[in-house]
């Protein structure tokens, strides 16, 4: 009798919709460029720095500049405070964020140079990094760094056996039937082209195309929010 | 203290019938659809469509699609009239902060006059604030010139900065808009292209004066007829 239409959410949200979004650019008057993207109750923000000098020299490149990013949970953003400092889960969050933005990034015009990315999240109720990634991707383009295109993620998933999109954290920990599955996704905005896949849990191959269908068509509400933030930035109060 | 603009300044006083062909895009965003059109500076083609590379004003200039960036870090160029502080004193010259990603250097026969090399620091001391011209922008570092009008060390006054992408507007056409602002306060300005600016004034109240019209101008982004706004501004505040 059960069909996965049925499955109630715990905040009684549809199976594909995603927790409100808040987006908005120039959040940090010192960076370069800086975003602040929000799913519900998890807040990132993003600051970019550069393209400037890269130390230690070693690092450099001489055909293409570096990108790095910095992920972090601020200490008060969790129920129990988070010790300050990387960790081996921030490293590697960091590093799959890296990856996800540099398709996007045009790093050939600044060769010897690093563009600095940090990501802090303010809030975290799950789906930080996709929520980073989305404010990383707005926080390089108001730096004016030249990109393909901007990145939108999201992070769909499956509770038991109902597909569902943009997990919270009572979703994550959700543990009848198959428990809980969550599959971070990130892609160019207007190209089909995955630039982060991840997945915790369990899923059967076939039902993966589900997800995706889902991801597609919750990015392009968020590449909707990232461009209004973006053209906001320029004319707050409208045009005059 | 004249600048060279070498690059045209941005339509800043333009009829209104071509700011109305301006409009703000994001990074994929497709700006026209046609084969007519040219893709131009920060923009790129893909299929019939021209479509933005940056975050900025994309404005039809005839065939050809631009993209002005209004966000950014100083990308620096030849010829860009820059302004500086002496981070280090070499032996063969002075390394110079210009707030760009690669490093600037001041070679000792780069300065108008002859100088000692034993007594660098009496000419230019660490610390100091200069107006220089890029001579060249190699793979690693820029080289700067002082050989040239109006360039040289800053004394009295103070500097400031404001968005790099954001100078072409604040020296206006042909200079008229930093012109325009000298007249009215009475202060002399030097605008570097790497966002830094100079202000010194017969007394404070004119030169704090002339830094807020400068600001003033370089938080407009989208107007157009920036001049007699800034004018008005002028009447406001006198």
């Amino acid at each position: 009798m059960a069909t996965k239409n049925e499955f109630k959410r715990v905040d009684g949200r549809k199976l594909d919709e995603m927790r409100a979004i808040t987006a908005k650019v120039g959040v940090v008057p010192n960076a370069d460029g800086s975003a602040m993207f929000a799913f519900g109750d998890t807040v990132a923000i993003a600051a970019v720095y550069g393209p400037r000098l890269l130390h230690p020299q070693h690092m450099q490149n001489p055909q293409k500049g570096i990108l790095r990013v910095a992920y972090d949970l601020m200490s008060f953003s969790v129920y129990e405070r988070k010790r300050p400092g990387p960790s081996r889960r921030s490293k590697e969050i960091s590093k799959v964020t890296e990856w996800a933005l540099e398709p996007a990034v045009d790093l050939k015009a600044f060769p010897n140079t690093v563009i600095d990315v940090q990501i802090y999240i303010l809030q975290a109720d799950a789906g930080t990094r996709t929520a980073g990634i989305n404010a990383a991707s707005m926080a390089l383009a108001h730096a004016g760094i030249p990109m393909k295109d901007l990145i939108c993620s999201v992070a769909p998933g499956k509770n038991g056996q109902a597909i569902i999109s943009d997990l919270n954290k009572e979703e994550e920990d959700y543990d009848e039937g198959e428990g809980a599955t969550d599959f971070a996704v990130a892609k160019l905005a207007n190209q089909d082209e995955y630039t982060l896949m991840q997945m915790d849990g369990k899923i059967q191959p076939e039902r993966v195309k589900e997800i995706l269908d889902i991801a597609e068509k919750n990015c392009e509400t968020i590449y909707d929010a990232q461009k209004k933030a973006l053209k906001e930035v320029v004319n707050p109060e409208g045009k005059k | 203290m004249e600048n060279e603009i070498k690059e045209a300044p941005e339509a800043v006083n333009k009829p209104n019938s071509s700011s109305s062909k301006r409009k703000v895009v994001v990074p994929g965003e497709t700006i026209v659809d046609g084969e007519d059109y040219l893709p131009g500076e920060g923009t790129r083609r893909e299929g019939s469509k021209i479509v933005a590379s940056k975050f900025g004003l994309a404005e039809e200039a005839g065939r050809v699609i631009k993209l002005i960036s209004i966000f950014g870090a100083f990308v620096p160029r030849r010829n860009n009239v820059v302004i500086g502080r002496v981070s280090d004193i070499t032996h063969a010259g002075w390394l110079i902060d210009i707030d760009s990603a690669s490093s600037a250097f001041l070679p000792i026969e780069e300065s108008p006059r002859f100088i000692n090399r034993n007594e660098m620091d009496q000419y230019l001391a660490i610390g100091d604030v200069i107006s220089a011209k890029i001579w060249t922008v190699k793979g690693k570092g820029i080289d700067l010139t002082l050989k040239g009008k109006g360039l040289g060390k800053l004394e009295n006054g103070f500097i400031f900065r404001i968005i790099p992408s954001r100078v072409p507007r604040v020296i206006g056409r042909e200079g008229s808009m930093v012109n325009l602002i000298k007249e009215r306060t009475d202060c002399s300005i030097t605008v570097g292209q790497n966002g830094w600016i100079w202000i010194r004034g017969q007394s404070i109240e004119t030169e704090i004066k002339a830094r807020k019209a400068v600001e003033f101008v370089a938080n407009k982004v989208h107007v157009s007829g920036l001049t007699e706004k800034v004018e008005a501004w002028f009447e406001e505040n006198d």
